[in-house]
């Protein structure tokens, strides 16, 4: 670690030098940015993204690079905050001139950076942010040069119904729905989709509000529709309350949901028997997700998270595209990602029209013990 | 010779147009009668689910009984709102979740006594732990009251109301800091393991993962603990206020401040008295509440205070027999509306209840008009 340090230190002097000779880049040198929040209020996230995309880049420089030049990242502290985000894009575009952005990590800081990228004509790869106006514009123009390497959030319902019928062959649901929940809505109305389309029945749907302690009464309707599925795509606590008093009334019908269960705070003896879709989980089988933690824990001494595998992806994602198209132009490159299936460490990539992946989802299963990895669900 | 004490006053409530009231009072029975309509044509039409969703409207109204309790003899003594009373309750969930989580204060006689019989055990610890939260919201009330309210017992009652909603302000988002109780939801650890029975041809009990039958009716311990507390809660209440010296002095406070005070009752004693009994109740909801629906949070005292409050208001604000019966109103009323109309509607019909008390009879079902005094 300390060498790369000096390492990259050393690349960095080299490349100043160059620039005050020359100006702009120099053959043999591909820069890409790696906008991360490395202070801020989730400065783990931004260490991890930081990470995983560095592990990527030096491997491709083991490799020998791509297109014959060495990669250079330059990392920069976006505090996952819209000001220090836009100061770190105009710095990296400006400044040192380059052509690749990865990141941000949090949707609020991506999308001011991605209006800049995109102007600039500068091809950003945001790792994890969900938010669908990252990739696309007010106007519902999809921006030419913005990319993302995870799935928006509303997908994880589809994959989730996929799940649901055809690996638990559920074939009645029934769906809770925090009504003022944007994110809430958007699951389980393509869950909702996704279900019907399979020849599933959804035979109750229960709306509640975040304030809502006592669940007894949609239970109680729960018990009565007698589904094989209970879909509650809602945050840690909600779902901790919901379980705990199904437990307690001795509802057995699994329950399932999104990303938001995956918390450190969520009530695994009540969750029991849950199901949830994520991005990644370190236990994956896949052996480009083996062979990517075990390089990931090699170097840094700890386990891969979800932002340190999508970053991981969306750094081999970019230098792969630059890789076919041969040529070191944003503009090129975009249009190579466009067709590009990719097969990266979080499912395989390719991108729908408004550059959102479609790929697959790691479903994961709430045990007493412990959150398990349980498949992956390709769309 | 003249019977009457104080001159005759004219009525205050001048009712010029009564075909209007008269109006009102028809679309409340009409409501009345189309709600009990509604309810009986379910209950004929599934009446186990009816009886599920009576069972599940007790849970609620028993909680919220032991917290109206406490907003109602406050009134009834200091005729003061006190609106910081849903935040003791929520004081009352963490002191014990702090008590389970950190100290494991409910295994304490296995620990002392290893050969103790695990039920007895855990029915020790669980009182400890409940106890300790009482102790710990009469003092934080008695603090309050002192700091807070007694200052103003002879300014205007609205500066004393200000102050309650200043109080629980407070104590909200004090609580919400990070090195408080931060803002995140916290998962509860029961001190006892939940034991659910269902009926259907005799008691069973439930084993863990096992679904209860088809038309079968599920009740747990949490429900039997909760009404067992909430009941003894109120004969001990009952006893106290009619029975004892204690009890007969808070009625004189509650008649008549400065007369009670000549005749050598220590008015601010018993006052703080009344404070500390009501937010021990609340100390005790508190740790039910969570046992019963094992997810903290700093902001959890407001619905349930709110709704509470609203029982108190609906059984007729300063009676105790009142709150008990307003708030199990209040809990079949929710429960209904949940299962009836939609969750999302229940705080809806809560306050509408509030207004319409307010509005047709304000004094609450048992509440008397009250006395003007000279």
């Amino acid at each position: 670690m300390k060498s790369f340090k000096i390492l990259s230190m050393l690349v960095a002097v080299v490349m100043l030098l160059a620039a005050c000779g020359g100006g702009g880049a120099t053959k043999g040198e591909l820069k890409v940015a790696i906008l991360a929040p490395l202070s801020g209020p989730v400065p783990t996230f931004g260490e991890m993204t930081r990470d995983g995309a560095l592990l990527a880049i030096e491997e491709w420089n083991a490799k020998g690079g791509v297109l014959g030049m060495t990669i250079v990242p330059i990392v920069e502290d976006s505090q996952c905050t819209p000001d220090p985000a836009v100061n770190a894009a105009n710095k990296v575009i400006n400044q040192d001139g380059v052509h690749y952005i990865i990141g941000e990590v949090c949707s609020k800081a991506s999308i001011p950076v991605s209006e800049i990228a995109n102007a600039a004509k500068v091809l950003q790869i945001s790792p994890t942010s969900t938010n669908p106006s990252v990739t696309v514009d007010q106007n519902g123009v999809t921006k030419q040069y913005i990319y993302r390497a995870c799935f928006i959030d509303p997908f994880q319902g589809k994959v989730g119904a996929k799940f649901a019928y055809e690996n638990l062959g559920a074939r009645k649901a029934f769906v809770m729905v925090d009504q003022a929940n944007d994110y809430v809505k958007g699951l389980a109305e393509n869950f909702k989709a996704s279900f019907i389309e399979l020849g599933g029945e959804i035979v109750g749907e229960a709306s509640y509000t975040a304030n809502d302690t006592d669940f007894s009464a949609i239970l109680a309707q729960i018990d009565e529709a007698d589904p094989d599925i209970v879909y509650l795509p809602d945050y840690y606590n909600i779902v901790n309350l919901v379980t705990a008093q199904a437990k307690d009334k001795g509802i057995t019908v699994p329950f399932m949901g999104g990303d938001g269960w995956d918390s450190a705070d969520l009530d695994l003896k009540s969750a029991d028997g849950g199901y949830f879709t994520n991005h990644y989980s370190p236990d994956s089988q896949a052996p480009l997700a083996v062979s990517f933690r075990a390089a990931f824990e090699k170097k840094y001494g700890k386990t891969p998270d979800a932002l340190a595998a999508l970053a991981y992806d969306a750094t081999n994602l970019l230098l792969t595209a630059i890789q076919q198209a041969g040529v070191d132009d944003p503009t090129k490159v975009a249009e190579t990602l466009n067709g590009i299936t990719f097969e990266a460490v979080s499912g395989t990539i390719s991108f729908d029209e408004q550059h959102n992946p479609i790929k697959s989802a790691t479903i994961l299963k709430v045990t007493a013990e412990g959150v398990k990895f349980e498949t992956v669900v390709n769309p | 010779m003249q019977l009457q004490t104080r001159p005759k006053k004219p009525p205050i409530i001048v009712r010029p147009n009564s075909f209007l009231a008269w109006i009102g009072r028809a679309f409340l029975i009409l409501l009345a009668l189309v709600v009990t309509y509604i309810l009986a044509q379910n209950l004929i039409q599934k009446p186990l689910y009816f009886v599920t969703n009576v069972i599940n409207g007790l849970q609620l109204g028993f909680v919220y009984a032991l917290i109206a309790l406490g907003y109602t003899m406050v009134y009834g003594i200091v005729k003061l709102i006190n609106f910081a009373h849903g935040d003791v309750f929520m004081v009352g969930a963490f002191v014990s979740f702090f008590a389970i989580e950190r100290f494991q204060l409910h295994q304490w006689p296995l620990k002392v006594f290893p050969s103790m019989n695990p039920f007895v055990a855990v029915a020790i610890g669980t009182i400890t732990t409940i106890l300790l939260s009482m102790v710990v919201c009469v003092l934080l009330a008695i603090t309050i009251e002192r700091v807070a309210y007694k200052p103003l017992r002879d300014a205007p009652r609205i500066a004393a109301l200000i102050t309650a909603i200043g109080v629980s302000f407070f104590l909200e988002y004090f609580g919400l800091l990070e090195f408080v109780f931060s803002a995140r939801f916290i998962p509860y650890q029961r001190p006892f393991e939940v034991v659910t029975w269902y009926i259907s041809d005799g008691i069973h009990r439930l084993e863990n993962g096992q679904t209860p039958p088809d038309n079968s009716i599920v009740i747990s311990n949490i429900l039997l603990i909760i009404i067992l507390c909430t009941l003894a809660v109120l004969v001990f209440l009952q006893f106290l206020v009619h029975k004892t010296k204690i009890g007969i002095a808070m009625r004189a406070t509650s008649f008549d401040k400065p007369t009670a005070r000549l005749m050598g009752i220590q008015v601010d004693q018993v006052i703080s008295f009344t404070f500390a009994i009501g937010a021990a109740f609340a100390g005790l909801g508190g740790v039910l509440y969570a046992i019963a629906y094992p997810s903290i949070k700093t902001l959890m005292g407001v619905y349930p205070g709110l709704k509470a409050f609203v029982a108190a208001v609906l059984g007729g604000i300063g009676s105790i027999p009142g709150a008990f019966v307003g708030a199990l109103i209040m809990g079949q009323a929710e429960s209904m509306t949940a299962s009836y109309i939609s969750t999302p509607m229940r705080d809806a019909i809560a306050f509408t209840i509030l207004i319409l008390v307010l509005l047709v009879r304000p004094t609450g079902i048992f509440g008397e008009p009250e006395k003007e005094k000279a």
